[in-house]
């Protein structure tokens, strides 16, 4: 039993953050200089750790498997972030947005931690325009903001339709100052692979140099993980094909609980699948649904002319045309949260009124957007994403409507943390997309990347130091320790172990293999049955991977495959961990929807007398079914209620 | 209608830094015109490891054109035959059925080979490190709407802040000058008030590490801007020149 302590402050609501500032402790500026930081990853979360934390002082190693940190996924983020700057006047505050976010996440998320994302969120922006981000700005020269799902406020602002990639480029560019001042130490292709534990505290990592394929001994006071989502369990997702879970995995195994692996968001707004040659997909941002308007064909002989091609959107008149999101849910239209809007998609399609050659696609349509306020708006607004449909699908958008299908985009659990972002491993701390904190069953649109940003500029440089401040006598280890020493040896013997299986199969087609299973058993819809299915399936590719995969070449230099081989091992452990918690949590909520618990509308329905708490699974061994710890979600500031878009 | 090409590849291999390498050739068959380059190479890798051989390391992540990281040199063009798209943003309609195809990585003196198709770009890295910031600390900072910045300025930053590191610059460039690159930086931050400040500075520090890390000389061929996937306009070739002048003639 891992004993969940959430260590949240006392107080009221508003003030938690205020004193919990006030009263925690701090290091000095002579102490910093004593302390390692090992930071892994250079995302949104992790570099702006790694700089915030190398300007206080400390000294940082930061990892990332790319070969810049610039490369971090958050750089594909395009619709934007939130804040609640209330620029436009219309009625925003911290209070809004908080009650927002928990609101869009189902109601299964921390009230502590969200209140206090919602209360940094302005000064993020503030940051990031003074770091030269280049949000988008009306004429009188103020920001700029645009709407997105779940919120009835504008409080997004946005680069263009390459948000992340600007913001990235802001923390990147402090991150690289920091490594010319000399107090952050980058190690570019270089992946964790195991992490180190000294006397029950995380003290440092064992990472592989991907271009020699050594491995390397790393000591810090404390180990940081900002390591991304697990959406790739899927093999197709909307995530960067190098994105993965292994570290959030490692960091499991060494007695991090897993908090609520069965939330995972499917994005309604992707470009359909195409081929079995299919490498990933690609989402065409949300931000898209506020001048798109989604539609199916009424009738299904129209729905079965247009997939057989006889027929063109544009050839049906508007009382043809069921703008079917607009029509169930009047107040928010084609803005309702992602897992609503993505379910209403299925629902269509499984009915028979799909489009496109498969079935599985429904029209995001902007001609009545283009005819009232001409195509240039349109343009200056999204060009870049409309020139990147046209590219893929070779389809002019301006002139027929996009087609979308929902896909796995993001991933709402993660490695269970307190409200100081620390795991249950002592020293051991997760940042970002990888850990579960702020958005229970659902986030909604622009929040990552306040999360992220959230995390590492302005909660973790204050609380990691409550932890350091009792390690300023810990001297610093060498890496040349018994610890180290296995671990490290561990590590090699378990690659030339894949190495040496020699079997029939590429990684790719196993993961494939994984990613079906998940996606028809363990994504949009759940039921009992599937997942008990699911849960066998796994353990049927589990061996297939240990028995007939084929990694070619050796454990020297650059091996692709065989990274991605180790990789894979931990996406079948994690698939694994998200049946069975899909399979504990009876009840729908957000993005994680079974099919024995609707409402006649076909609506989520959460069993909050049961199932109001996080499910932090703990790791028992290989071979052995994880154990269930549950943390209580307490209410004191906003009511449960079913959640009404309408 | 799906249709479908035969081609045969023409893939530069090369086992580590140190290595000779040389060009081999492979028949990949029934692509989909539909498919991505990258995807098409995927096929190729499946194929080679049915076939027990090694399959061919390429830089890639995103595949959405955004990270920077796929960088090919395709039938003698960086990221190949199409215009302001990366290599994985390129589609296999853009090619014949029974073409070859020529494949090989980035060839410049700044980004030296690591293996098979992928190289070393750590160079921009560092020239981002040598200035390419603006100065400022995490807190502290003032309101986001203190200070109005015209949306022509904030748009034209947002143009130069679009380039993605891929280096496609460099390597369309018969000097391998990566004045594109620098300038993008520079001109983004020169034309917000934030940056202003240490615009002269950042152009002589970042141009410095530039010169110092083995890349040639601009001589204006325009090149760059051609095969830039981001449109990234060469007129910031001239606003780094204006800002690396004012240095100069301040020290
Ligand atoms: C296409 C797309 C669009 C999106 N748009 C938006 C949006 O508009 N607004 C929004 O709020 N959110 C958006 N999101 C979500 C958001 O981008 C991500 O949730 C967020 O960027 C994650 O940031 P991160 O720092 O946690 O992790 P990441 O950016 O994923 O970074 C992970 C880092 O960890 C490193 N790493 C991973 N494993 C290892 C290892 N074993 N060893 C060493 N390093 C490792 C990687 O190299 C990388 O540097 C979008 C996501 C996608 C896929
Ligand atoms: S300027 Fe263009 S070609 Fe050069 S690195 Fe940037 S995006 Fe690539
Ligand atoms: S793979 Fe990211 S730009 Fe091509």
């Amino acid at each position: 039993m891992i004993k969940l302590d959430s260590k949240i402050p006392q107080g009221p609501l508003a003030d938690k953050w205020t004193s919990y500032k006030n009263n925690q402790k701090l290091v000095n500026p002579a102490n910093k200089r004593k302390l390692d930081v090992i930071v892994v990853g250079t995302g949104l979360a992790g570099a702006s750790a790694a700089a915030s934390l190398g300007e206080m002082g400390f000294n940082v190693k930061n990892f990332c498997i790319q070969d810049s940190p610039r490369r971090a996924h958050s750089i594909a983020a395009q619709g934007g972030i939130n804040a609640a700057k209330n620029y436009p006047n219309d009625g925003d505050s911290v209070f809004r947005l908080f009650f927002d976010t928990i609101k869009g996440g189902d109601y299964r998320a921390r009230e502590a931690n969200v209140h206090r994302l919602a209360e940094v969120a302005n000064s993020i922006i503030d940051q990031c325009v003074a770091q030269g981000v280049p949000f988008a700005r009306e004429y009188g020269g103020s920001l700029d903001n645009r709407s997105f799902g779940g919120a009835q406020v504008s409080r997004t602002f946005y680069a263009k339709g390459q948000t992340g990639q600007q913001l990235l480029l802001g923390a990147y560019q402090a991150l690289m100052r920091q490594v010319n001042e000399g107090t952050v130490k980058l190690y570019t292709r270089n992946e964790l692979v195991e992490i180190v534990m000294v006397d029950g505290k995380a003290r440092g990592i064992i990472s592989r140099d991907l271009v020699t394929g050594k491995t390397e001994r790393h000591f810090g006071h404390a180990v940081v993980l900002a390591t991304g989502g697990y959406g790739n369990t899927f093999f197709l997702s909307t995530n960067a094909m190098g994105s993965n879970v292994s570290a959030a995995i490692k960091a499991y195994k060494k007695g991090a609980a897993f908090a609520n692996p069965c939330y995972a968001q499917i994005h309604p707004t992707c470009i359909p699948v195409h081929g079995e040659f299919q490498s990933k997909l690609t989402l065409m941002s949300e931000s898209l649904r506020n001048d798109g308007r989604i539609w199916v064909p009424k009738k299904k002989e129209d729905a079965e002319a247009i997939r057989a091609g006889k027929k063109k959107a544009s050839d049906l008149s508007e009382d043809e045309r069921d703008y079917y999101l607009e029509r169930r849910y009047p107040a928010f239209g084609n803005l309702v949260p992602r897992d609503v809007a993505s379910r209403a998609a299925k629902e269509r399609c499984d009915a028979g009124f799909g489009v496109g050659a498969t079935g599985l696609a429904v029209y995001l349509d902007f001609a009545s957007a283009i005819n009232r306020l001409g195509e240039d708006t349109i343009r200056a607004r999204y060009g870049n994403l409309f020139q990147m449909y046209e590219k893929i699908v070779d389809d002019n958008p301006y002139k027929e409507p996009m087609m979308i299908y929902p896909a796995i985009h993001y991933t709402m659990g993660g490695v269970w943390v307190d409200y100081e972002l620390q795991t249950s491993v002592k020293g051991l701390f997760c940042l970002g997309e990888a850990n579960f904190s702020d958005h229970g069953a659902n986030r909604l649109g622009a929040s990552a990347l306040m999360q992220g940003l959230a995390d590492g500029y302005f909660v973790l440089p204050y609380t990691i130091q409550n932890y350091l401040a009792d390690d300023i006598s810990t001297p610093r280890m060498t890496g040349d320790e018994k610890e180290f020493i296995e671990a490290e040896k561990a590590v090699n013997d378990k690659l030339e172990k894949l190495l040496a299986i020699k079997g029939k199969r590429s990684v790719d087609s196993i993961h494939k293999e994984l990613g079906l299973v998940m996606w028809d058993f363990v994504g949009m819809a759940r039921n009992k049955a599937g997942l008990e299915g699911a849960i066998e399936k796994i353990a049927a590719i589990k061996k297939e991977f240990q028995t007939n995969v084929f990694i070619p070449g050796t454990n020297d230099g650059m091996n692709i495959e065989l990274e991605k081989a180790a990789r894979l091992e931990d996406f079948i452990t994690m698939g694994e961990l998200m049946a069975r918690d899909a399979l504990n949590r009876e009840e729908s909520c957000g993005g994680h929807f079974r099919e024995e618990y609707q409402t006649e509308e076909g609506e989520a329905l959460r069993q909050d007398d049961k199932f109001a708490y996080v499910a932090a699974w703990e790791y028992k061994g290989e071979d052995q079914a994880p154990e269930l710890n549950k943390e209580e979600l307490i209410f004191e500031n906003v009511e449960l209620k079913q959640r009404n878009y309408k | 209608m799906e249709k479908t090409i035969n081609l045969t590849l023409k893939v530069w291999r090369q086992a580590n830094a140190t290595a000779k390498g040389a060009f081999e050739s492979y028949e990949v068959k029934n692509i989909s015109t539909d498919s991505s380059f990258l995807e098409m190479l995927d096929i190729l890798n499946e194929q080679l490891i049915n076939e027990n051989k090694e399959p061919v390391a390429f830089d890639h992540d995103c595949r959405e054109g955004i990270c920077g990281m796929c960088s090919l040199y395709v039938n003698g063009r960086p990221h190949g035959p199409d215009d302001e798209v990366t290599t994985c943003q390129l589609h296999m309609r853009k090619f014949k059925d029974g073409e070859t195809i020529t494949i090989e990585p980035w060839r410049s003196a700044g980004f030296p080979v690591i293996k098979d198709l992928i190289v070393n770009r750590n160079a921009f890295d560092s020239i981002i490190a040598a200035g390419g910031y603006v100065s400022v600390g995490t807190g502290g900072v003032p309101d986001g709407n203190a200070m109005p910045i015209p949306k022509v300025d904030a748009d034209e930053a947002m143009d130069a802040a679009s380039c993605i590191g891929c280096g496609a610059c460099v390597a369309a460039c018969k000097n391998g000058s990566a004045m594109l690159f620098v300038s993008a930086k520079v001109s983004q931050l020169a034309l917000l008030p934030q940056g202003k400040v240490e615009a002269a500075r950042r152009a002589k520090n970042m141009v410095a590490k530039m010169d110092e890390l083995g890349f040639g000389n601009c001589t204006n061929t325009g090149a760059c801007e051609v095969e830039c996937p981001k449109g990234v306009s060469i007129a910031n070739i001239a606003r780094l020149n204006r800002e690396y002048l004012k240095a100069k003639c301040l020290d």
